[in-house]
């Protein structure tokens, strides 16, 4: 049977590249790269190459780069050593309705603590509200966090506007640029923003691998204290291997980005195209032309998502869901609520985040496949003429 | 995260469809919390002579669904009614715990198309 695997939000094949790079690191040079002898000194030069090279990716210099654990501890350190950092000034923080967990909940975790915190909504595509944040700003506040691209739905969000309006009460702005690396050009000089989150695993690296971007002059309180390790900003022993898979991912993206980005955005446009053809009541969700590239993501009526990811696994094609049973915690997506969609309908959201690796044939394969899994899945629903008895059910209570 | 018992059931449902002149129908659920089952029985001499349903959820509200019409068709209504959600966990090898929801699903379901067959023929 045949695998496609377009759960690329989720995480990527490593690239085998990646992995050669990373080997030596594991067993041949395996000292701590503080450590002053030839061997230490080894890996603490492979930390600083891979430190030049995701500065070159983003345009930033290398002393503007902290590595992280990951996605989740960049955006938490970004949230919390920004707004300490800055909390003399005021203590109002802005991010948008459709962050990552690891921004809305750093976020939440800071009102407890006496931040104020505004969530900016967003229209049906998912993008920001732009006039709403201008309204929201004033003299305390301090932080703007506004992801460049949604991981869910894939709408591409207005962050030079953003950091334009910042600018006007000197607020400092983070986007989160986990979902964006690898599939569009992310260069800070051109965002204009203070802060930025990137993760390995997202562009063909390695789990275990982030960074977090500050801009030289603006301040923040570590989140780890620890040893000097990266200046004394966030302690801890380095992950060598990890971090030179990092360094090499970067090094791919610059390097192909332009082939890797036409390349998913044939693909997933002829996706979309043919699925729309084919499935009747199923709809895009996020920005129709300001979407990444390789990202297709749908509502599928009448059907839930669980059931429909799983129906798909069974012939080989590996998507995920927003559907309130896909989750652990059992809540329906928070992006798609934001967006407006009803929860009955979120119930059959699903997502196609294609690679580099995809081709083709892959795409025939799930256009040939989708459709009859919804067809099938129809079959067994209540509404497969449509829904019926809405007026009947209130909100959902917890289980 | 899913037994087989339910893997089995959720990929080749028994009993899948509606009954036009059912003696009961029994509805459970919510389409906004993500599952909803139609129960549609037959009742001859007290007995469950047919039944079928139609649900809206995932993979486990799909299994529970499949495997209660097997374990009811043919039995009385009383044998039917003392059904508990454990006999349904059992036949099924469990469920993750975030799922066991769906069973008391079924079982709610089942109890509402009995009522609403008594009710039916308590008008008659």
């Amino acid at each position: 049977m045949r695998e496609v695997y377009l759960d690329n939000m989720a995480t990527t094949l490593l690239d085998e590249r990646v992995l050669e790079k990373m080997w030596p690191y594991f067993r041949e040079n395996f000292a701590n790269a503080l450590s002053p002898y030839p061997m230490g000194v080894k890996a603490r030069e492979a930390v600083e190459l891979a430190r030049e090279e995701v500065a070159k990716l983003i345009g930033a210099s290398p002393s503007e780069l902290i590595f992280t654990s990951g996605g989740t501890e960049a955006n938490n350190f970004a949230l919390r050593g920004l707004a300490y950092a800055n909390r003399k000034k005021g203590n109002h923080i802005i991010v948008s309705a459709v962050e990552h967990h690891s921004i809305t909940n750093p976020a939440r975790a800071l009102e407890k603590e006496g931040f104020e915190v505004t969530f900016v909504p967003v229209d049906r595509y998912g993008v920001i509200d732009l006039n709403f944040l201008e309204r929201a700003l004033r003299e305390e506040t301090i932080l703007i966090s506004i992801q460049l691209a949604n991981p869910e739905v894939g709408t591409i969000q207005p962050i030079e506007e953003v950091v334009k309006l910042a600018s006007k009460v000197g607020a400092v702005v983070h986007t989160d640029c986990v979902a964006a690396i690898g599939r569009m050009e992310v260069k800070v000089d051109k965002l204009g923003v203070h802060s930025l989150s990137l993760s390995a695993h997202i562009f063909y690296g390695p789990k275990g691998a982030g960074a977090l971007y500050v801009k030289r002059g603006v301040r923040i309180q570590p989140l780890i204290y620890g040893g000097i390790q990266e200046g004394g900003r966030r302690g801890g022993t380095e992950n060598v291997p990890a971090i030179v898979g990092l360094g090499e991912a970067a090094r791919l993206v610059r390097e192909n980005l332009p082939q890797w980005k036409s390349h998913l955005s044939d693909l997933s446009m002829k996706l979309i195209k043919n699925l729309q053809e084919k499935v009747e009541h199923l709809h895009l969700t996020g920005h129709p032309e300001k979407r990444l590239p390789g990202h297709a993501s749908f509502i599928v009526e009448f059907i839930e998502g669980e059931a429909l990811l799983l129906m798909l696994a069974h012939r080989g094609i590996y998507v995920s869901s927003g559907s309130t049973c896909t989750s652990k915690a059992l809540k329906a997506s928070p992006v798609l609520s934001a967006m407006g969609y009803p929860a009955h309908l979120i119930q059959g959201s699903i997502l196609m985040a294609l690679s580099k690796y995809n081709n083709e044939e892959d795409i025939d394969y799930v256009v040939s496949e989708f459709p009859q899994v919804v067809s099938r899945l129809r079959e067994l629903s209540p509404f497969k003429e449509g829904w019926k008895d809405m007026d009947k059910w209130g909100a959902c209570a917890p289980h | 995260m899913y037994s087989q018992k339910v893997m089995e059931h959720f990929m080749n449902p028994k009993n899948v469809g509606e009954i036009p002149d059912a003696d009961g129908i029994g509805i459970e659920g919510n389409p906004v919390c993500g599952d909803m089952m139609y129960l549609f029985i037959k009742v001859k001499d007290d007995r469950i002579e047919d039944i079928k349903f139609k649900t809206f959820g995932c993979a486990a509200a799909i299994a529970v669904s499949s495997i209660l019409t097997e374990m009811v068709k043919g039995k009385s209504l009383q044998e039917a009614l003392s059904l508990t959600k454990e006999d349904i966990l059992r036949e099924i090898g469990g469920l993750p715990s975030q799922k066991v929801h769906c069973s008391v699903l079924g079982i709610e379901a089942l109890r509402k198309a009995i009522d609403d067959f008594k009710a039916k023929k308590g008008a008659k």
